[in-house]
């Protein structure tokens, strides 16, 4: 049952389905991604004050700090890995067309009142620049922290070879140029989820994890039937 | 508060004797006075803590002897010899066993560098040089007469065993010689030494028996080395956690263990990292590290901290961060000694200046006509380096190019990289000296003796440099000028409690005790600077962009419903 709809400015989109209000991110979804945002929040000030670039943290209180928070994300890591391979959720991530789209969107379309190219679904979460974006923070980014933090952290155990010093100058630039990315990655994905419906959609959406997405029938019927997936209305 | 006032009246007999050792007369001296009424506290020639007769260390009931029942100890003494004599009667290798000591021979050759070391030939950034001087300085040698080459060092009677272990405080010694007319005073007046009392009270040396030399090394309190001084006999917990005379209080010799007379702890082949004598069974014993008694992972390893404090061990002497500052017990060190300016006199007079008031009160003198300019410091940080324990002495026969800088006169060797060295602290002294100008070598000044030629007498460095090579048969080119010297003193006593050792940021920090060290990273002192603007353009860049992305936003949505309502 396709419908056609008007919105603001005249143009005209296709729908799929109809918007229901469902539970797009499970609880352990969001307890993952608050603790991790968390996590690398503290990481970030912590890092930062190592770094010397603030001091308002004691060295002894930020090394401290910074080793267990960085201990406890790892973890949290371990299991969100362990988790989206049970779920299937990994698929989320793969790369999807109309990236351009997207891209074009966020630079022009947004401010003209466009909307948005890419609809949510129960299969497709995020739109094609964020499964870019999260894929690369997952595999770049992500494992560039904490690959080089894990050598930094275990200094004691090599710094007796002689290559050590050079090898510590080196970890120390992968882990301090691979926070400065994360640290950019955050600021511009704080700003996102201020585009949705109200500034605070997405993050209220990531707060409760509900959200009105579109449901092919299909859809509608498995979770009227199994109540595997929450539904609101 | 009795010892201040022994200290002060000790002090003002010192005083009133250098005035006169200096021929200065008792109206000029009172003019240069601090106080009046009680004359100032005089450190600078006060090598002995006779007046307080209190030992450091008491009787620990260990010995199987009471040294009162030998009927051989019952004297008469007249000499020190004679009471060796009765020691040696029945300690029958003691002789034998202490002549092959540093502190009877005064030699040391150095396995590794294969240099002749030892005060009977090193030249020193202080007084300069014990050779020639012996009359002065042998005061500090453990044998009896040494004034001049002709000492016989195989005669065991010459031993002196009463400055290591006389246990009453009455016993001390007097230069060999008489030095210049007026010298012949400076220890007048003392009491004669009760010879039978202490020989019958000998033992086990305390602080103050090894204080009386290494307290005052380089002529004065503290002065040589900024971690030994005076204070030590008594020190508080915060000065030195071991000898805290009110809890462990160690013995120098408990640390600095013994066997056949020989020491352990040589600060002419330093064991700058320890991974030997780790205190088990079968292993070294002749060792004075910390690891000998702390092992090589002293901190805890079960918290985060003590594992990551652990892991500083092998970079890190333990020095480096449980000795924060030196000369923090009210005692100053000396930091600089300018010799260019001595030789100084009012009427024709040797005199001396004192602007210098140290912690505990003491006045030190800032100018001696007889040695030059000094400088002083006190709660000192050390200067850092890695080491290897090696250290490389610049000796009376090595040749330097004075225009290269200062001149070490043990320098020492290390390096980030070479998997053997440690960050150590050290006390730097600085100091202007005289040297062969044609020869491009130190010299040895010719500085006591009651002949014309001395130093300290004729103010005359022509003379007493010329006679002092001369009588050491050293070549000289006849021509002296001064060359700046730097000396390095490793650091490792006054140890504080482990709560005041120094904090991470001490050295992890930009402005650190250690940014002179170059050639290794490390965290929160290093950074890569173009990384760090690459980094702040992105998170700046990223910031300056949303910023600007949603005030469009904002004033296009504007737009959008002025548009939508029209």
């Amino acid at each position: 049952m396709n419908t056609q709809a008007n919105n603001g400015n005249g143009t005209k989109v296709r729908q799929k389905g109809e918007k229901h209000y469902v539970m797009i991110y499970s609880r352990y979804e969001r307890f993952w991604h608050w603790s991790q945002a968390m996590l690398i929040f503290v990481l970030f000030y912590t890092g930062l004050g190592l770094h010397g670039l603030h001091n308002l943290l004691d060295f002894h209180l930020a090394v401290t700090i910074h080793t267990y928070a960085a201990l406890v994300l790892i973890v949290l890591w371990i299991f969100t890995t362990f988790w989206n391979f049970t779920t299937g959720q990994w698929r989320q991530y793969l790369f999807k067309e109309g990236v351009m789209k997207v891209i074009r969107f966020y630079a022009y379309g947004i401010l003209t009142g466009e909307p948005h190219p890419y609809k949510k679904g129960l299969q497709r979460k995020q739109n094609a620049l964020q499964s870019l974006a999260y894929m690369s923070f997952m595999l770049l980014i992500g494992p560039a922290l904490w690959a080089s933090g894990m050598i930094y952290l275990i200094y004691d155990l090599w710094s007796g070879y002689a290559w050590s010093s050079q090898g510590l100058t080196l970890i120390a630039f992968v882990h301090t140029a691979a926070a400065y990315l994360m640290g950019t990655f955050v600021i511009i994905h704080v700003y996102m989820t201020t585009t949705g419906k109200t500034p605070t959609h997405y993050i209220k959406t990531m707060i409760t994890g509900y959200d009105n997405v579109e449901l092919t029938e299909a859809e509608k019927a498995y979770i009227e039937e199994t109540h595997a997936i929450s539904m609101k209305d | 508060m009795h010892k201040p006032r022994i200290l002060a009246i000790k002090s003002s007999t010192l005083a009133c004797l250098c005035a006169f050792l200096l021929g200065i007369s008792n109206q000029l001296l009172a003019s240069t006075d601090h106080e009046t009424g009680t004359a100032p506290a005089d450190s600078d020639m006060n090598f002995r803590i006779v007046e307080d007769t209190q030992p450091s260390i008491r009787d620990d009931g260990e010995s199987t002897a009471d040294h009162t029942k030998f009927e051989i100890l019952q004297g008469p003494f007249e000499s020190g010899p004679e009471v060796t004599k009765a020691c040696l009667s029945c300690h029958t290798e003691a002789g034998r066993h202490f002549m092959q000591s540093i502190h009877w021979t005064w030699e040391y050759d150095h396995p590794d560098t294969g240099q002749k070391l030892g005060k009977k030939t090193l030249i020193n950034t202080f007084c300069t040089n014990a050779k020639g001087n012996e009359g002065m300085c042998a005061q500090c040698h453990a044998g009896y007469g040494w004034k001049d080459e002709n000492f016989d060092f195989t005669n065991q009677d010459n031993i002196d065993c009463l400055v290591c272990h006389d246990r009453t405080g009455a016993y001390y010694k007097t230069p060999n010689s008489t030095g210049n007319k007026a010298c012949s005073v400076m220890f007048e007046g003392k009491q004669p030494i009760p010879w039978e009392k202490v020989a019958q009270n000998v033992g086990k040396p305390g602080r103050e028996n090894c204080g009386a030399c290494h307290f005052y090394g380089g002529g004065g309190d503290g002065v040589k080395h900024g971690d030994l001084d005076s204070s030590l006999k008594a020190p508080s917990r915060e000065l030195d956690v071991h000898m805290d005379a009110e809890g462990l209080n160690f013995a120098c010799t408990t640390c600095h263990v013994t066997r056949q007379h020989l020491w352990a702890g040589s600060r002419y082949n330093v064991m700058a990292h320890d991974t030997e004598g780790l205190g088990l069974p079968g292993e070294r014993r002749d060792v004075a590290t910390c690891e000998s008694c702390h092992s090589e992972s002293p901190h805890s390893n079960t918290e985060l901290t003590g594992i990551k404090l652990n892991g500083h061990v092998d970079k890190i002497a333990c020095q480096t961060c449980h000795i924060p500052t030196i000369a923090r017990g009210g005692v100053a060190t000396k930091t600089d000694w300018d010799w260019r300016t001595a030789g100084k006199t009012k009427n024709g007079e040797g005199f001396k200046e004192k602007n210098y008031t140290q912690a505990n009160g003491a006045h030190r003198a800032t100018y001696k006509s007889i040695k030059g300019s000094f400088e002083y410091g006190e709660n000192l940080v050390p200067h850092y380096d890695w080491f290897d324990g090696q250290m490389v002495y610049t000796t009376i026969e090595t040749k330097f190019d004075p225009a290269k800088g200062p001149v070490e006169i043990n320098g020492f060797n290390g390096s980030h990289e070479d998997g053997r060295s440690r960050i150590w602290p050290f006390k730097r002294m600085h100091t202007v000296q005289p040297y062969d100008k044609g020869n491009n070598t130190m010299v040895y000044m010719h500085l006591w003796g009651d002949d014309d030629d001395a130093y300290w007498g004729n103010y005359d460095f022509g003379r007493a440099i010329k006679v002092g090579m001369q009588k050491n048969s050293i070549p000289y080119s006849g021509e002296y000028d001064f060359v700046e010297t730097y000396s390095f003193w490793p650091i490792t006593h006054m140890v504080a409690p482990s709560e005041n050792a120094l904090s991470c940021n001490e050295c992890h920090s930009r402005e650190g005790r250690l940014n002179d060290l170059e050639g290794f990273y490390m965290p929160g002192r290093d950074s890569f600077r173009w990384l760090d603007i690459l980094g702040y353009l992105a998170l700046g860049g990223a910031l300056i962009g949303v910023l600007l992305h949603g005030l469009l936003r904002k004033l296009f949505s504007k737009k959008n419903q002025q548009r939508d309502a029209s």
